[in-house]
């Protein structure tokens, strides 16, 4: 057992950490720090500093433009990003797409996409779920009936995840619906300027705008847009669904919002005494302290076993669960710290110079509700239960 | 032993159920909770008309009910609705107005809208920390988060008056005030106070103030059982009718078991409000508030987080009526003292 990292990995850490101090943009930083909107423009220009760098598709091989990191690098460079109160990369087109048309796509599709992806061409989105098709994908209906040198595609996406930015979608799509549900979906891209497409918002619980729905009416694309085989759309939903997911519990992000809690209630005052006083409070924040410091352990644990194997396994679905439940936890400590003053609606104080909460927290009740898709969304804490109940279990 | 509601209350609930169930329709109720003055006035005369602010008021005071359980048979009604109308100001200013023997006529139909401004941005729960000072008949501090403080008339202000609190009448338009919408919908303010001139209304108010403080913790119990018995029926409507793989999801277990562990919750829940209700203005009344409002915080969570969990993505969109549920029912927690706040006022009082 040895619990430190190499000093080549060190040296590596302090890379990222000294690239991300002198090429971060403050406003890029500060919205990031104060839960400010992400737009298209800061996420473009974002991704932009760490393509130049090289450093954007981290999960990429050298040979298609990729940093070439292992696990490590990338868990590294992912705990760096957040402690810089870097966003997130977009994942759609270069953590999702990317690594499927590495694998499936053609020599064509490789060279004209794979470029596009990592120059910021086209934006990315995912075509996954339906209003009928959620956590029971393969039931999804959207349908896509070759015509000639084109597929023509009906029916309807949910859940689209900056869906309102995107030039392209990648869906998947029933081609033949009359064998088992698994054996007749296949992987399209469609581009969405395409006529018959139509996005349409859907505003959610804390009223941000981030999902939307997509709807298909005969929408005609090549048949080349076609990604591996016809009808094998499945292996390629499974194999997304277990690349890469070592970064899934979101641990530096958790990181983060562990300092912000504790920052916050050394700042907020009750009746004299900071709340970080209040023993039921810190007992709290020290429970939740507890278990990201296990999730940490259980994180680096996945990914040595990555590491050494190649690919991660199935026990990763742990990192979702437990991940996202912590991070829950957290930002309930956020809204809780505010008590009271966590009550406005976000942007409704706005032309008033009155503060209701210390900057970067006005919208602490906002990010609680927004946070409660993490359980839900990229397969829900359910359906990872029965993943590990099938593949660890064996029951 | 009887837990049947009296045939005054109960043909108070029928009537208020019906009304609000009417008029509150969750795109109405939506419409209006988040847009200026984040309530419906032309629905509060009418709700007044139904007699639900007599109701708050002992018969003595020129009211019809006061006690614990009037009170919470019109809030679990509101509850039901996610009605946004200030009816929490007008029951925590009936109830100061009735220990200082005020004439609340005003008040009781409607005519006037009362809030009241207890917490401050350093003092939201526990009251001994208040800043707010009196000087020469004059109030200065600052209010934070006055629950229908954007659309009150007249504040009711707790204020430092030597070593005890007071409490002082202000009139809206001699306060500088900030109004908003809330997270979960309908109006707060920010109420600041510069020298205001203002009437006292309550001196030595500290035992006033505290029963106030426990009618409107049984009235946001009530309140929250209310929502929370909509979000569960709605859920196990959901998990009726949502099929994936093949069959009703509620055919599920372990999704079975969940939505039974939040029936258990909520009915503890109302266990624990009516007996704050029964104590409420008795020797013990702080105690069995605060008992109520730390185990509706909890089992507030549990509910829903659960409904969301359960429902999956819908209950997280503005389009469906779960999730303005949900926003309630968590953010009901941070008024009047939360889960924590209450418990180690439970140990205390012990």
């Amino acid at each position: 057992m040895d619990l430190n990292f190499t000093p080549e990995e060190e040296a590596f850490r302090q890379e990222v950490r000294d690239f991300f101090a002198e090429n971060l943009p403050d406003d890029i930083r500060d919205a990031v720090k104060n839960g400010g909107e992400l737009t298209k423009e800061i996420m473009e220009r974002y991704h932009a500093i760490l393509n130049k760098k090289g450093w954007l598709a981290t999960t990429w091989p050298k040979e298609f433009g990729g940093p070439g990191w292992g696990p490590v690098e990338r868990h590294i460079f992912d705990e760096e990003s957040c402690a810089a109160y870097a966003p997130r990369i977009v994942p759609f087109g270069l953590g999702m797409l990317g690594p499927v048309l590495q694998k499936f796509g053609s020599k064509e599709q490789q060279d004209y996409y794979l470029p596009r992806i990592l120059n910021g061409d086209d934006w990315w989105c995912q075509g996954y779920s339906e209003p009928g098709a959620g956590s029971d994908l393969a039931s999804l209906k959207t349908r896509a009936v070759k015509d000639g040198d084109e597929w023509v595609i009906n029916g309807q996406k949910t859940w689209t995840t900056l869906g309102q930015h995107a030039d392209w979608i990648f869906c998947l799509v029933r081609t033949d619906p009359d064998v088992k549900q698994q054996e007749g979906i296949s992987f399209i891209l469609v581009d969405m300027s395409t006529p018959g497409v139509e996005v349409r918002p859907i505003k959610l619980i804390e009223g941000g705008h981030e999902v939307n729905e997509v709807f298909f009416t005969d929408v005609r694309v090549p048949l080349k847009n076609l990604v591996g085989e016809e009808n094998k759309g499945w292996t390629i939903a499974k194999y997304l669904l277990t690349h890469e997911r070592t970064g899934i519990a979101g641990v530096g992000f958790s990181m983060l919002e562990l300092e912000e809690v504790k920052a916050l209630s050394k700042k907020i005052m009750r009746n004299g005494k900071p709340l970080a006083e209040d023993p039921l409070f810190a007992a709290r924040v020290a429970q939740a302290e507890i278990d990201l410091e296990a999730m940490k352990l259980t994180n680096l644990r996945m990914l040595f076993t990555a590491q050494k194997n190649g690919s991660p396994g199935p026990e990763t679905s742990i990192l979702k669960i437990k991940g996202t439940v912590i991070n829950q936890e957290l930002k309930d400590l956020r809204r809780r710290a505010l008590g009271p003053n966590a009550a406005p609606f976000p942007g409704s104080l706005s032309g008033s110079n009155l503060d209701v909460a210390p900057e970067g927290h006005a919208n602490n009740a906002a990010r609680y509700f927004n946070n409660r898709k993490t359980s839900i969304f990229g397969g829900s804490n359910e359906i990872q239960r029965n993943i590990l109940t099938k593949t660890m279990l064996g029951l | 032993m009887n837990f049947d509601l009296t045939e005054d209350r109960q043909m108070l609930q029928d009537s208020l159920r019906r009304y609000l169930g009417d008029k509150y329709q969750i795109e109405h109720r939506n419409k209006v909770a988040y847009a200026e003055p984040f309530h419906d006035p032309a629905k509060w005369g009418e709700l007044t008309e139904l007699g639900a602010l007599f109701a708050l008021a002992p018969e003595d005071a020129g009211g019809m009910g006061g006690a614990g359980f009037d009170i919470s048979v019109v809030f679990e009604e509101l509850g039901r609705v996610l009605c946004p109308e200030p009816v929490l100001g007008a029951l925590m200013a009936s109830r100061l107005m009735t220990a200082a023997g005020a004439d609340q006529e005003a008040l009781l139909s409607g005519e006037t809208r009362y809030a009241v401004g207890l917490g401050e941005l350093d003092a939201p729960y526990d009251l001994s920390g208040l800043s707010t000072t009196v000087k020469d008949g004059k109030v200065s501090g600052r209010k934070s988060v006055v629950y229908g403080g954007q659309a009150a008339d007249v504040f009711l202000i707790a204020a430092k008056d030597g070593d005890s609190l007071s409490v002082y009448e202000v009139q809206a338009s001699d306060a500088s005030v900030t109004g908003y919408a809330m997270m979960d919908g309908a109006g707060a303010a920010e109420v600041v106070l510069e020298d205001a001139p203002a009437k006292l209304l309550l001196a030595d108010a500290d035992a006033a103030i505290e029963d106030a403080v426990n009618a409107g913790v049984v009235a946001l119990c009530s309140e929250a059982v209310g929502a929370m018995d909509v979000l569960h029926k709605m859920t196990v409507e959901y998990l009726g009718q949502r099929k994936q793989f093949g069959r009703p999801i509620g055919t599920f277990q372990v999704l079975q078991h969940r939505a039974v562990d939040m029936l258990t919750e909520i009915e503890q829940s109302r266990s624990i409000v009516i007996k704050a209700a029964a104590e409420l203005g008795g020797p013990d009344a702080t105690r069995y508030a605060s008992m109520a409002k730390n185990l509706i915080g909890r089992a507030g969570r549990l509910v829903a987080e659960e409904a969301i969990q359960m429902h999956g993505g819908i209950a997280m969109t503005w389009e469906y009526p779960g999730s303005h549920y949900a926003k309630r029912i968590i953010m009901i927690d941070a008024q009047l003292g939360d889960t924590d706040y209450h418990l180690s006022r439970v140990a205390q009082v012990a």
